[in-house]
């Protein structure tokens, strides 16, 4: 039973459809190993009673046309699943239940998958640790005491951990490409618009996207095929033709022009990030690619930009916990009394200070020196993009500065958090696509990884370099099972 | 620039979460580092530059005006941490 969770997502799904493996035989393996791995801390709420009954259902009367017949999958508890407790990683919806399912979970029900359970992430998707969520730090599972990334760390321990054969995180700055980059997998952040934010607990909604989490980019692609619909419940949904991915999945990228950005190259950067990104210019370039050097000169205002832009959207969205209508409500004297407590106890310290920030550079007399430069310099960085790719086809990066580190090492200080996400944060100004893949090991052994950011609505094509590059790179993530007693 | 504690207590009550002077000084602390961050963007001069509002170049569909979701009124109200099964609870506003 045990190799059962080592299987990718398209072994398992062949092997349910010509019925070496039933959706129970599959579902038990993941739950029997999840159930082991409460080390890990990646769960928030398990539902694998209900999984067990869904995948007995299924079996009965399976329908092995469906592009996840009977595949059992933990999600980020970002997403409302109907009847099923949805927290956002905070006390303040410790006890929310929706009563409603988002729409990019309904695409996966919809094709025959089954939920296993709603994984931990960063308090309202905002951290790059998973430290600020209110059910604890997630471990990684490349090593003990190393945090798994974030905002998406428990999707990313799940899949590297083999907890769920694949998963969906949510990524405003970096929160799916960051922790795939720090556990060893495979994450892609889709177009501005490519899949529905309905029934996604909202951040900042101009930056907001759902995505796949996988161990390799095929079964990524298989996923984002189902995710990815027009909906007309999200007015920034948008209308476009969407590839069959999976089917369309090629390794052939000979000709294709790839930009390498020189501002990438950022003071202070370790060289072994700098000798990953050159080996992984040499990869494309054996694949047939070209690489043609760019310039994105706005690069390096991203992330002040970001960290206006993000705030300012969450202040706004994040207003409606007010103890009135849902979740946590604390004691107060009068109504405006009961607003300040429920807000104070109910929000951890990041969201308050990410809720602070957002209300003063909107606050009157700051708007026009804050929130509106950074809505220019927004449009300075998404003009650098359209610039380079009347050039290139796509753009190659590193996906982090660094390698995952330590639980505890960065807590105290937030802007040295806040610079994880220097490579990742231009793609969701910009509302493009991109992908983080496994490339290699630091000198720690811990995986590193490469980001591949295509232009918008080009999806297939960053899939198809991906692909492409991961056959070359044959990347072995180390997994020792350390948790599994 | 420099925010201080009145300016704290002052952002405090407009995003309705109260907090008590040990909180405000980490607070102080934490966004001076940060906007000492954010203040990079000054370098750049934007007079002509269009703000960004949204990378979806879409605009807003309009629809019928239609009543889609009847009889919701159970679960609208199922979530609500003090209900009194029809409304929502809130302390006294009006003596």
């Amino acid at each position: 039973m045990s190799d059962i969770t080592k299987q990718s997502l398209t072994e398992l799904v062949e092997n349910i459809k010509n019925k070496k493996l039933s959706s129970t035989d599959v579902t038990k393996a993941f739950i029997e190993r999840s159930e082991k791995s409460k080390e890990l801390n990646a769960y928030i709420t398990e539902d694998f009673t209900s999984a067990l009954d869904k995948a007995k259902k299924f079996d009965q009367k399976p329908n092995l046309d469906l592009k996840l017949p009977g595949i059992p999958m933990a999600v980020k508890d970002l997403f409302c699943t109907k009847d099923v407790k949805t927290t956002a990683g905070s006390k303040i919806l410790n006890n929310f239940v929706p009563t409603y399912e988002s729409t990019v979970t309904d695409n996966i029900w919809n094709e025959g998958a089954i939920l296993l359970g709603k994984l931990n992430c960063d308090e309202f998707a905002m951290g790059s640790s998973n430290e600020t969520s209110f059910f604890g730090n997630v471990q990684n599972p490349i090593d003990k005491d190393l945090v798994p990334g974030g905002s998406s760390g428990g999707s990313a321990s799940a899949v590297a951990g083999q907890l769920t054969p694949i998963t969906i995180g949510t990524d405003t700055g970096g929160s799916i490409r960051q922790p795939a980059s720090f556990t060893g997998t495979v994450g892609l952040k889709p177009t501005y618009g490519s899949c529905s934010r309905y029934g996604i607990v909202a951040f900042a909604s101009s930056l907001d996207q759902a995505g796949p989490m996988a161990q390799n980019v095929r079964d990524c692609a298989l996923l984002q095929e189902v995710i990815s619909s027009y909906d007309s419940k999200d007015s920034t949904s948008i209308n476009f033709k969407r590839n069959q991915y999976s089917e369309e999945l090629t390794n052939n990228i000979k000709g294709k022009k790839i930009g390498i950005p020189k501002e990438y190259r950022v003071d202070g950067m370790p060289k072994e990030i700098e000798d990953l990104w050159q080996k992984g210019i040499q990869y494309v370039k054996d694949c047939g690619a070209e690489t043609i050097d760019i310039s994105l000169p706005h690069t390096s205002y991203a992330l002040p930009t970001y960290y206006i832009v993000a705030p300012a959207e969450a202040s706004s969205n994040l207003a409606r916990y007010d103890g009135v209508k849902y979740g946590f409500r604390a004691k107060g004297e009068n109504l405006i009394d009961m607003y300040e407590k429920t807000r104070s106890e109910g929000f951890g310290a990041e969201v308050q200070r990410r809720i602070m920030i957002g209300t003063y550079v909107l606050s009157s007399g700051y708007y026009d020196a804050y929130y509106l430069k950074a809505q220019k310099v927004r449009k300075l960085i998404k003009n650098d993009f359209d610039e380079a790719y009347k050039k290139v086809d796509a753009i190659l990066t590193p996906s982090t500065p660094s390698s995952a580190f330590k639980i505890g090492e960065k807590t105290d200080d937030p802007v040295s958090m806040y610079l994880n996400d220097i490579f990742t944060v231009p793609v969701n100004l910009a509302g493009l696509p991109g992908i983080s893949i496994p490339a290699g090991h630091d000198s720690k052994g811990y995986p590193l990884g490469l980001q591949i950011i295509g232009k918008a609505f080009d999806e297939q094509n960053i899939l198809n370099i991906a692909f492409a590059m991961e056959e070359k790179i044959n990347f072995k993530n180390k997994i020792t099972d350390w948790w599994i007693k | 620039m420099s925010i201080d504690l009145k300016t704290i207590k002052h952002i405090s009550k407009l995003s309705r979460i109260s907090v008590d002077e040990k909180r405000a000084e980490k607070l102080a602390g934490d966004l001076n580092s940060i906007f000492d961050f954010i203040e990079k963007l000054n370098e750049l001069k934007t007079d002509n530059v269009e703000p960004l509002t949204s990378v979806a170049e879409t605009t807003l569909k309009l629809r019928s005006d239609e009543v889609k979701s009847k009889n919701i009124r159970e679960q609208i109200i199922k979530n609500s941490p003090h209900d009194n099964e029809d409304y929502f609870v809130v302390p006294k506003v009006i003596e």
